[in-house]
């Protein structure tokens, strides 16, 4: 409440003050949908692996739903925001956009015709594009399959339905400058930086953002939060217990796993599923950039505990988990709860990704708080759809006591780092976003 | 020693806390509704559910269970008095070897408890973890379906 | 022919349990079914091996029947439909009927339970039967009412005849009466008469599934029932160098370690205790495994690299043609069959008498291997068939039969219960073997085929019991049996080059089948067999040349049909779709047509359907699947409709999403996450399937009839949408996102 209260000061003083010298955007001029012959294959595919790196289709499909159609609901601090179709669809996506319009809208997040758009939509990052590559991103959408599709419409409360009030958040911040090269740097850091800060967007969701929603830029990676999950500091702020190299993360990126740090989960699952099919240069240079944050100054690399099966010869057909642990009778509720639904698979040593990562590395247990740890028991891994991947079953069956007694042991012992405190609001609020459809199916509204 | 209900019965389980549910269901209670599918939370064949909702008891140690409410499918009702997701299974037919209904029939009990008008994709959402492979899938969503049909309208009769 | 053994194969040590054979493969079971392939007595189905009336049905004095068969129930509905053919011919209410199946003890030997020849050979058998045992009765009350028999008729279990003569069947019969050969003949009963044939009869087994009844091997608690588990090698030809079994064997509730050479196994009076003890002695055990496997990701290659066994199974007309419009090589992986429940046995000695529950498909073969195993006489090991989950050919059933016995040989008195885990089953099954077909066709001017080549390679798929060495027990022991040899399935059921033979009219064409006598990969029988691939490649052929003629796919098939039968189920399905009116599919949208008669024996069955493709992720959904089916006379139209709906879905998941991974030393697909099938989100839109009424014709089985022309027609369906002709499955999300990319299709 006092969020939106200041929000809604600022935006009318900003908006007052701003409105006619800033806001004003004209409509541009509707096109004929091009033909597809009107474009190069070449830059059709370049734009392919562009879209690919920022992850477009990820917000811009509805779940189930044809890919750039969008409709995908958004929750945001302040309300449910739709992302719009941007398939070439004359009527309800982009078709009728000139190029120009599709630049415009990102690199100054407004529309076509002349709609300030919201900055869930990451214009703030899209700015640092170039001309060719925004060219070939638009090829590339212009050459998709047309789908007719409308946006549910957004759920915002008064004042920041009012698309004017952007312009105000605009002039306060955001300010866009061109890419410059770092000509101290080799030309693929310099791409990486190009792509990390630019269409990737990483920071939209590593980057904390103030009241107003705005990415802190002084604290650029410190660490963000992106639909109820923990995006985790990256570079000199990290939490993990193995430094990331640029090896590692070039791995990570690419195949969604990483031996030392885990498996992709939450929104970061469809980030690297894309840029799985992304040029290879592109996520090597991303990770160049990505390493050169810099590494937690007091960290170092820790031997990793060795697998209950060190000779690497466990009969795999018999099963990947572990046999109980014998466990005196004074052991904690924590270390018992772990010991029979946890260890059997985390500790059984069946490689990533589709084994149980080795708790002690794992960055959700490290992390800050314990939202990300708490999706995953609650929520699980639930399968692929159709591609080998890991699978772990959710815990909602745990009640509070039983989950906090593990979430503490899980912290101090296998961890080695102080208690999260305050766990039971952090328990009630993952819960909630957990849980099924609670009375209604929502797809369908309330009675 | 763990304590809780199933299918509305208390009982107190001898077996150490840290065995899943389902070895309990099928040993100790001599159940045989939760069905010995993967033991790893994969295929649905084992679910339960527990205050209402849908677990895979191959994964659930008992020591989780003090004092809460298991259902399984013994609990939906006979072969002589099936419950409605029952009786829609038998009348659509939906079931080849039949092995991975039970755990589809309490998928979809506690759909329908939450969502007496589910749609398809709503049906599909709900079933994805459970695995048949006989291909019995049209079915079963039929099935469902049915059995939505015939809740409802119990629902009407009751008002 | 060529005869070979590789050397390698003939290096592999008395550890490896998979070895090239090839000695003939022919002496036992020429056929998938183990039924011989030549008629001993010319009586109809399986009465011509067992031809006694009365080990086929017995009356009680009360008026209820007995049915005896061999076929086992696998979820496919064999119960309910064999009862339907028992009631029907003999008049007798089905609820006056009791079955039972598969049981060396007490019921006929038909083989395996398999090849979709249940209802051809056991419901042929209990058609007859029924139908002379009625005429029988009808005699005898002839005979003792003294009256004419053409004055009596046979309705619900009475004999009725003029002036209130009423016997029951349970006063006519007599302990003799029965014991009697079948005669060549019967009188059956009109298709227009019939009341329970041909009807939609609901599934008598259903209602115990869907309540938590006792359906189940895995279901049964015998008294003093003991839970055993196995520790199986990690890989193929694993040497087990050394074990402690000591601090397993000290663990409370443990039983026994049981240990045979590379045989381990536990037994626990509790089936969590047995689960702990299994994974303890896994730990303990120390293995020397070899690199033996080929490289995954270039099969085909190694497939075809193998010492062959080549047969000529088609050869008419000129089929070398000086150049072929295409030349297409369509590859398969290893499949695994994929029961959701793993194999589960329970075996009891008592005495010198071995029982054993199994979910094997063949009971007398099963028992023939084990006794054979445990050097005891057949006549003192019993195999009594309980229901498994669904098993789609041989998965791990016959291999957790003998592991059961093995422990209980071991703890004599107390049954003893094996249920594998998930990664054995995934890890030992047999799988559905890896295949390479190779298919070329040449076009005439006249847009008609005028030649057509068909190679295919492929290991045996017909590795059953019988002898003792196709049982994983049986190669670990301390003194192993020696491997079975391949089978190489004849014609013209075939085993790899099941379909290999096109039923279209070809007047120059030549199909070979080169037998692969070495297993790179376990395998044996996966539902359809080669046909599969085979239906995969000739429907992917046919859409192609149809293509390229410039004909409409449908129209294509047609012209080089004659069989009348093939056009109706064709015509029918493309009917019922609209398939001449289908309009102009929204871009990702595509159309498939594929049709084959399985085993250029069995039913009729084609199928056209449309998908929606996702082209920027390969995402396919089949949005609606038509079908069309002749099985020759129906026993139950929805058990025909449920076996060709499952088989529709069922070959989605192969040809979309699966495939066995490996290493070079180990199966690494051993789970649902590594071995991912189709999930709800995939499922087919709309499933519609149609019967072309065939009354009074010999029955034609049903369950393998979708398959091949499910996996063609989505083959086909994705040519159809992005102009690109995919020949290697799976048909996966990244093979259909790449052919997407490529430029559109021309229309």
């Amino acid at each position: 409440m006092k969020r939106v209260l200041l929000l809604s000061l600022v935006a009318a003083g900003c908006g007052a003050l701003a409105a006619l010298a800033y806001a004003w955007h004209g409509e541009m001029a509707p096109v004929s949908p091009p033909p597809a012959a009107a474009f190069e294959r070449a830059q059709i595919e370049r734009g392919a692996s562009l879209a690919l790196i920022g992850d477009c289709r990820t917000c811009h499909t509805a779940p189930g739903g044809p890919t750039f159609a969008g409709g995908l609901a958004m929750p945001t601090p302040f309300g449910t925001i739709y992302s719009t179709n941007i398939t070439p669809d004359p009527e309800t996506g982009i078709g009728r956009w000139p190029l120009a319009a599709f630049v415009r809208a990102m690199r100054e997040g407004v529309d076509r015709e002349g709609r300030h758009l919201y900055p869930a939509f990451p214009y703030d990052h899209f700015s640092l594009t170039t001309d060719a590559d925004l060219a070939a991103l638009y090829a590339f959408l212009m050459t998709r399959a047309p789908v007719v599709a409308t946006a549910p419409a957004n759920q915002l409360p008064f004042p920041i339905n009012i698309r004017l009030v952007l312009a105000g958040w605009k002039l306060l911040f955001f300010h866009p400058e061109p890419f410059a090269n770092n000509p101290a740097r080799d030309a693929a850091w310099n791409r990486g930086r190009y792509l990390v800060e630019g269409l990737a967007h990483c920071g939209a969701c590593h980057t904390p953002r103030n009241l107003m929603g705005a990415e802190i830029r002084s604290r650029a990676f410190a660490g963000g939060e992106a639909e109820g999950w923990t995006a985790y500091p990256l570079g000199a702020q990290s939490p993990v217990r193995v430094p990331w190299t640029k090896a590692a993360l070039a791995q990570y990126l690419r195949e969604g796993w990483q031996a030392d740090h885990g498996v992709a989960l939450g929104p970061m699952g469809p980030v690297t599923e894309n840029l799985a099919e992304a040029p290879a240069q592109d996520i090597e240079a991303m990770a160049d950039y990505l390493a050169s944050l810099g590494t937690p100054a007091s960290k170092t690399a820790m031997p990793k505990a060795p697998a209950p099966d060190a000779s690497g010869q466990r009969p795999q057909s018999t099963g990947w988990q572990a046999a109980a642990i014998a466990l005196p009778a004074d052991t904690g509720a924590g270390r018992r709860v772990f010991a029979a639904a946890c260890a059997v698979c985390h500790q059984a040593g069946r490689p990533l990704p589709l084994g149980g990562v080795d708790l002690a590395l794992s960055t959700a247990l490290a992390a800050e708080t314990p939202q990300n740890l708490l999706n995953l028991i609650l929520r699980g891994v639930p399968a692929a759809d159709g591609l080998a991947a890991p699978v772990m079953p959710p815990f909602a069956a745990m009640d509070d006591t039983a989950l906090t007694a593990l979430l503490d042991y899980l912290r101090r012992d296998i961890a080695a780092r102080p208690a999260w405190p305050d766990l039971a609001p952090a328990i009630t609020a993952a819960r909630r976003a957990a849980s099924p459809q609670t009375n209604v199916n929502p797809a369908k509204g309330a009675p | 020693m763990t304590t809780f209900t199933v299918n509305g019965t208390r009982r107190t389980i001898a077996a150490a806390p840290d065995t899943p549910l389902l070895y309990v269901l099928r040993g100790e209670l001599e159940l045989n509704g939760a069905k010995f599918g993967c033991g790893l939370g994969q295929c649905g064949a084992c679910t339960v559910l527990v205050d209402g909702e849908p677990v895979f008891s191959c994964v659930t140690p008992v020591m989780l269970l003090e004092g809460r409410a298991v259902r399984t499918l013994e609990g939906l009702g006979s072969a002589e008095a099936p419950g409605p997701v029952q009786a829609a299974f038998i009348a659509e037919q939906a079931a080849q070897c039949g092995y991975c209904i039970a755990g589809m029939i309490m998928r979809a009990q506690a759909l329908l408890e939450r969502d007496g008008d589910p749609d398809d994709a709503a049906i599909l959402a709900a079933l994805e973890p459970s695995l048949c492979r006989c291909g019995t899938h049209v079915r079963i969503v039929r099935a469902v379906k049915r059995a939505a049909r015939a809740m409802a309208g119990k629902m009407e009769a009751v008002r | 022919m060529t005869q070979a053994l590789s050397r390698r194969a003939v290096l592999r040590g008395t550890g490896a349990l998979i070895l090239a054979f090839s000695l003939s493969g022919r002496a036992f079971a020429q056929t998938e079914t183990g039924a011989s392939a030549t008629p001993l007595r010319g009586l109809p189905g399986s009465l011509d091996a067992t031809p006694r009336l009365d080990a086929w049905i017995r009356i009680a004095p009360d008026g209820t029947a007995t049915i005896f068969t061999g076929k086992a129930e696998l979820g496919q509905g064999i119960r309910t439909a064999l009862l339907q053919v028992a009631a029907e011919e003999l008049k007798l209410p089905l609820s006056r009927l009791d079955l039972i199946t598969a049981d060396t003890g007490r019921t006929p030997n038909e083989g395996y339970t398999a090849a979709s020849h249940s209802v051809q050979d056991s419901g042929t058998a209990i058609r007859n039967a029924a139908a002379q045992v009625r005429e029988i009765l009808i005699g005898e009350a002839a005979r003792r009412a003294g009256v004419a028999r053409a004055d009596l008729i046979a309705r619900d279990g009475v004999i009725a005849g003029p002036a209130g003569l009423r016997l029951s069947y349970g006063e006519l019969v007599s302990d003799t009466l029965l014991h009697v050969d079948a005669a060549p003949t019967s009188i059956l009963t009109d298709p227009r008469d019939f009341t329970v044939m041909d009807r939609p009869v609901p599934r008598v087994d259903i209602p115990a599934k869907v309540t938590g009844g006792a359906a189940y091997v895995q279901d049964m608690r015998l008294p003093g029932m003991v839970h055993g588990r196995i520790v199986r090698p990690p890989s193929y030809g694993a040497r087990l160098v050394a074990l402690d079994a000591g601090p397993v064997e000290a663990m409370p509730g443990v039983l026994k370690v049981v240990r045979d050479g590379a045989f381990l196994g536990v037994i626990a009076e509790q089936e969590w205790t047995a689960i702990q003890a299994m994974r303890r002695l896994a730990t303990l055990a120390r293995w020397e495994e070899t690199a033996q496997l080929p490289d995954e990701a270039r099969l085909p290659e190694a497939l075809m690299a193998l010492p062959t066994r080549d047969t000529t199974i088609l050869d008419v007309g000129q089929p070398d043609a000086p150049s072929f419009t295409l030349d297409t090589l369509f590859t398969r992986p290893y499949l695994s069959h994929g029961s959701i429940g793993p194999s589960c046995a329970i075996a009891h000695l008592e005495g010198d008498a071995m029982m054993v529950w199994t979910h094997t498909q063949g009971v007398y073969p099963l028992r023939d291997a084990l006794a054979g195993l445990l050097a005891m006489p057949p006549e003192k090991v019993r195999c009594i068939h309980a229901e498994g989950a669904g098993c789609y050919g041989q998965n791990g059933a016959d291999d957790a039969g003998a592991d059961a016995a093995m422990l209980a040989r071991a703890l004599p008195g107390r049954p003893v219960r094996v249920q594998w885990m998930r990664e054995q089953e995934h890890a030992w099954e047999p799988f559905g073997p890896g295949m390479v077909a190779r298919v070329r066709a040449a076009l005439g001017p006249d847009g008609a085929i005028t030649a057509w080549q068909h190679d295919v390679w492929s290991q045996s798929h017909m590795m059953r019991p019988g002898p003792p060495g196709t049982l994983l027990a049986a190669r670990d022991k301390a003194e192993p049996f020696p491997p079975a040899p391949p089978v190489d399935l004849p014609m013209p059921e075939g085993g790899g080059d099941r379909n290999a033979v096109p039923l279209y009219v070809l007047p120059n064409a030549r199909a070979v089948n080169h037998f692969l006598p070495e297993m790179p990969l376990r395998g044996s029988s996966m539902r359809s067999l080669g046909g599969y691939l085979n239906v995969f490649a000739i429907e992917s052929t046919m859409d192609e040349l149809a293509r390229r003629a410039g004909q409409d796919p449908v129209e294509f098939r047609m012209r080089h049909l004659q069989d009348e039968r093939a056009k109706a189920v064709i015509t029918t399905a493309a009917e019922r779709f609209g398939w001449k009116d289908r309009p102009k599919p929204p871009a990702g949208g595509g159309y498939g047509f594929a049709f084959a008669r399985y085993k250029n024996l069995e039913a009729y069955c084609a199928i056209a359907l449309e998908v929606a493709i996702d082209a920027d992720t390969g995402r396919l959904i089949v949005t609606r699947v038509m079908a069309a089916v002749d099985t020759g006379q129906v026993v139950n139209p929805d058990g025909v409709r449920n076996q060709i709906e499952g088989g529709i879905v069922q070959a989605t998941s192969w040809t979309l999403f699966e495939g066995v991974r490996f290493d070079r030393r180990r199966i690494t697909s051993v789970d649902w996450a590594a071995y991912p099938i189709l999930r709800f989100s995939r499922v087919p839109r709309a499933v519609e399937v149609h019967i072309v009424p065939r009354p009074g014709l010999p029955f034609l089985g049903a369950g393998e009839a979708a398959q091949g022309p499910m996996g063609a027609a989505l083959g086909n369906a994705i040519r159809d949408a992005s102009g690109q002709r995919l020949a290697t499955l799976p048909l996966d999300a990244s093979r259909i996102r790449h052919a997407m990319m490529d430029p559109p299709p021309l229309r």
